[in-house]
């Protein structure tokens, strides 16, 4: 992995470890992925930990590449003030949910999060929509019909809008996946 | 807090400012937190915890670092999505569990034989027979696993039955029964806890209730990294959800009822058909290989030899097909036809090793007769030979001791030995049949249509035969099968994991390769169960079912006379008394002895029954419980809604609203309404002082409930309105 200059420190990589939930070698593994995403004469240690990688490179690693929700996860785990970039923290965080180990709680927040397109809080109808023709694809013939769509997102409030106002909240939404077998094994990306 | 700070969903920053703080507190006042006298003991008790932690951080670590494959998972997972790679996994899992019981049987079997106990050519178990030596090393014979190889520590007829071996004084008999026991109880406990472990997830099994928010939330599979993966995922994503609102919204039109009962019926017609002809080839091939036992090996070409285990795997093989070509008489769902060609495959496969048992306990009986004659044969024998010997002393009163040359003894059929290389023979066959069906149904068939489709007639790939997918509930079915037959050989053949390893081993590499370059991923998925557990509801099942034969043949038959370690006793676990006798101290063995009594025995059933029966109970009204707490929730929730909807209204009409003048009151109902939005003006406002200060209650005209009322003020106009109004 070259000389000391692009090696973590220890104590940094404890902090790590005790802040995520990822093993040390999927964080040393992290930071290598991400610093060859840097511009060749910032690739050393400390300029790694401080610079910002923009949402078209993160964008391009295969891991995100096929995932229609790319976008969002880039935005939810962004703490630039533009929203538009991500550091190495920020890179640590995304992988640190979507680990192996991390806790059901944790992935459905973030999940919430991701699914909440206009970041008001709930997923209302308008979420949901935008929602269901990210998940049916780009093309035109793949998309659903409106009468369609209207009857999917009814059936989908019926089921766990357990207070009747017209959206979903972050308690409701981890009741439901809390239920789901399936959620936990696929919420996940590995580098 | 330290600990909990990585579960909090806050931005790395807030983290790191959180750890660093409480980290800094706890430092500085490590020394104030313990008191007096206890201070040092404390200091050291919060230093060991300190280093027990990072101990336990590194060995995770470590842990993570030793799981083989990962990276070959990992590209499977990002080109096939997660259903093909769960297939992996369990291959993966099944690779650990081999490695256990391999390294009980190598440790504590097969290397105290072959290190302490009497080489080879020293006995007559341990030698080739006189008439064999010939051709022992030859190949075809050792790919039998006759000859040399059947006299080897690879296979029970070996061992000695001496009871201590070496200087160590190693107990071989008693271990080998115990490794055999522990064997299938290891296999036991592991299975169990992979199943407990996946009861949590399944989450109490709300089948029906989230149908349609998990096919939203939860059906994207953040593992997929190739497009063509992610396209079809697309595809299968919007059909699935066309399906279910065309369900939903439709009832099912039976178009002819009675013809689809009479094609279903004449289906499993035929699926019973085969299951019954394949038991019944398995059962005449047996017998055949059985007389082919008897002829002189060099008059039977390569089939015959081989003709038994090939039968298994050609019908292991086939009747899926078959299968799968009946069920297009019945026009299931697909994921309902899913199950019954599970269920059909699981039949045959566990009617095959069933068939295959019975023949072989037939051959066992047979073997057990012969060995009587055998035994009266070498009693003759031995008078014989005793006799040529004082006749040939009889002229030289100093001659030669008496000795006879291991490989001259007459040897009795030894059916342990035999039916531990009946065992090998089938998983080496089948490990074979496997690979080339591999290399020839989906390595060929891929090159036919890559290489061919230039020059023909129609698109190869998109229409017959095009690639292959990747079948993973017969795989899984497979592997499961060949696992059933490594816990019900390996008793007879110590040597049977070992292979089972190399089998994994060289199956892990080649089907990785084989997937990625040969396979296409499904253009629907559907998954065979919620969690694993179906897979592995199937592996409990089988091993339960491998260990019932061997605990049997333990249990019930006499042991041969001449070969392994149970010789000269008369059933095998006679060795647990004999070393109770012999190596404890007397008053443990009567210790023991009271412990099996039948009645203490039957004592000890009955109170697990009744221990299970309880459980069930607490089990069900746990459920129970949970089910009315969630309908309590539900009816708390809209409750509360309810209550502050109205609270927020209130307050803000008694913001803006004047006392009520009763002259609106008493106006006729007529006039009432013509007011503009009249059913929505209130007509009286009741303050009511409660224990939780004023709570507004309010009603209208009509009792028309007042969830017109949005959350928050109503807008100033209709404020003033309604002000103007009252």
């Amino acid at each position: 992995m070259g000389g000391s200059g692009s090696r973590l420190s220890k104590e940094l990589l404890a902090e790590y470890q005790d802040l995520t939930f990822l093993t040390k070698q999927e964080i040393v593994q992290a930071h290598r992925r991400f610093s060859e995403l840097l511009p060749r004469d910032k690739q050393n240690v400390e300029d790694s930990l401080r610079e910002r990688v923009s949402f078209e490179d993160i964008l391009s690693i295969p891991e995100l590449k096929a995932n229609p929700f790319k976008e969002r996860i880039c935005k939810v785990f962004s703490t630039a003030p533009s929203r538009d970039s991500l550091s190495f923290e920020d890179f640590l965080d995304l992988l640190s949910v979507f680990s192996d180990t991390a806790t059901p709680d944790i992935k459905s927040h973030y999940a919430f999060r991701i699914f909440d397109f206009d970041d008001d809080g709930t997923l209302d109808r308008e979420d949901l929509c935008r929602l269901v023709n990210c998940l049916t694809g780009e093309g035109e013939d793949t998309q659903l019909s409106a009468s369609e769509m209207k009857q999917l997102i009814d059936n989908i409030l019926e089921e766990s809008d357990i207070d009747r106002d017209g959206t979903i909240n972050l308690s409701e939404f981890q009741h439901v996946i809390s239920r789901s077998p399936d959620f936990v094994s696929s919420f996940k990306i590995v580098l | 807090m330290i600990a909990n700070v990585k579960c909090k969903p806050w931005k790395m920053e807030k983290k790191i400012e959180v750890l660093r703080e409480a980290k800094k507190f706890v430092s500085e006042n490590e020394g104030a937190l313990g008191k007096g006298k206890g201070k040092r003991w404390f200091a050291f008790k919060m230093m060991m915890s300190k280093k027990w932690a990072k101990f336990l951080r590194d060995f995770e670590n470590f842990k993570a670092a030793c799981v083989p494959w990962e990276n070959k998972i990992k590209a499977i997972e990002s080109q096939f999505g997660s259903s093909v790679a769960s297939y992996f996994l369990f291959l993966r899992w099944m690779y650990g569990v081999n490695m256990v019981l391999f390294i009980l049987t190598f440790s504590l079997i097969m290397l105290p034989e072959y290190l302490w106990g009497l080489p080879y050519g020293s006995l007559p178990r341990k030698t080739v027979p006189r008439a064999e030596e010939a051709s022992a090393a030859n190949f075809g014979v050792l790919y039998d696993f006759n000859g040399l190889a059947q006299y080897s520590v690879l296979f029970y007829g070996y061992y000695d039955n001496k009871r201590t071996i070496g200087w160590l004084n190693f107990r071989l008999p008693l271990s080998y029964f115990l490794v055999g026991i522990m064997c299938i109880g290891y296999s036991f406990v592991v299975v169990l806890k992979a199943m407990t472990k996946n009861i949590g997830d399944d989450g109490g099994g709300d089948d029906n209730t989230f149908n349609f928010s998990w096919k939203v939330f939860c059906s994207w599979d953040y593992l997929i990294g190739n497009p063509e993966t992610a396209d079809n995922k697309f595809n299968s994503i919007t059909m699935n959800f066309k399906e279910a609102i065309t369900e939903e919204r439709a009832a099912q039109v039976e178009e002819n009822v009675h013809l689809i009962r009479f094609l279903r019926f004449l289906a499993n017609f035929f699926v019973f058909l085969t299951l019954g002809a394949s038991g019944y080839l398995i059962f005449w091939a047996v017998k055949r290989s059985q007389e082919f036992a008897q002829q002189d090996p060099d008059t039977l070409g390569w089939w015959e030899k081989n003709e038994m285990n090939m039968v298994m795997s050609l019908l292991g093989m086939f009747c899926p097909t078959l299968f799968d070509l009946f069920a297009e008489l019945e026009d299931y769902h697909p994921l309902i036809a899913l199950k019954w060609l599970l269920g059909r495959i699981f039949a045959l496969l566990l009617g095959n090793l069933y068939v295959f048992i019975l023949a072989l306990m037939d051959e066992i009986n047979n073997k057990i007769e012969e060995e009587k004659h055998v035994k009266a044969n070498i009693t003759l024998w031995e008078a014989n030979m005793i006799k040529a010997y004082n006749a040939s002393l009889s002229g030289n009163t100093t001659g030669p001791p008496f000795f006879v040359h291991p490989a001259d003894v007459p040897r009795g059929p030894c059916w342990e030995t035999m039916v531990g290389q009946e065992f090998v023979r089938l998983t080496v066959s089948d490990v074979l049949t496997t690979y080339v069906t591999i290399l020839i149904g989906d390595f060929l068939r891929a090159c036919f249509v890559r290489f061919c489709n230039y020059c023909w007639c129609w698109d190869l790939e998109y229409g017959y035969p095009s690639y292959t997918e990747f079948d993973i509930s017969g795989n899984v079915l497979a592997l499961i099968f060949n696992q059933g037959m490594i816990w019900m050989g390996s008793f007879f053949a110590p040597s049977l994991p070992g292979i089972n390893i190399l089998r994994l081993h060289t199956s892990m590499y080649f089907q990785c390769w084989a997937v990625m370059c040969c396979n296409v991923p499904e253009a629907r998925v559907f998954k065979a169960s919620r969690s694993n557990n179906f897979y592995l509801g199937m592996l409990l099942l089988i091993l339960f079912l491998s260990t019932m034969p061997v605990l049997y043949m333990i249990v019930s038959l006499p042991p041969s006379f001449d070969c392994g370690p149970f010789s000269g006793k008369n059933r095998m676990f006679e060795v647990i008394g004999e070393t109770l006798e012999n190596d404890f101290p007397s008053w443990m063995a009567k210790i023991l002895r009271q412990l099996s009594n039948p009645g203490l025995v039957i004592a000890v059933v009955l109170v697990m029954a009744l221990t299970i029966y309880y459980l069930n109970a607490t089990a069900k009204g746990q459920k129970a419980a949970n089910l009315d707490l969630k309908k309590k929730m539900k009816m708390q929730a809209l409750e509360n809604k309810m209550r502050n909807k109205k609270m927020a209204a209130a307050r803000a009409e008694c913001r803006s609203l004047q006392p009520v003048d009763s002259n609106f009151l008493s106006l006729p109902e007529d006039q009432k309404s013509s007011f503009p939005s009249s059913s929505k003006v209130m007509t009286h406002v009741k303050f009511q002082r409660t224990s939780f200060g004023e709570q507004l209650l309010c009603s209208t005209l009509d009792g028309i409930p007042d969830v017109f009322i949005n959350e928050g003020c109503l807008s100033p106009p209709r404020a003033r309105k309604i002000s103007m109004l009252l």
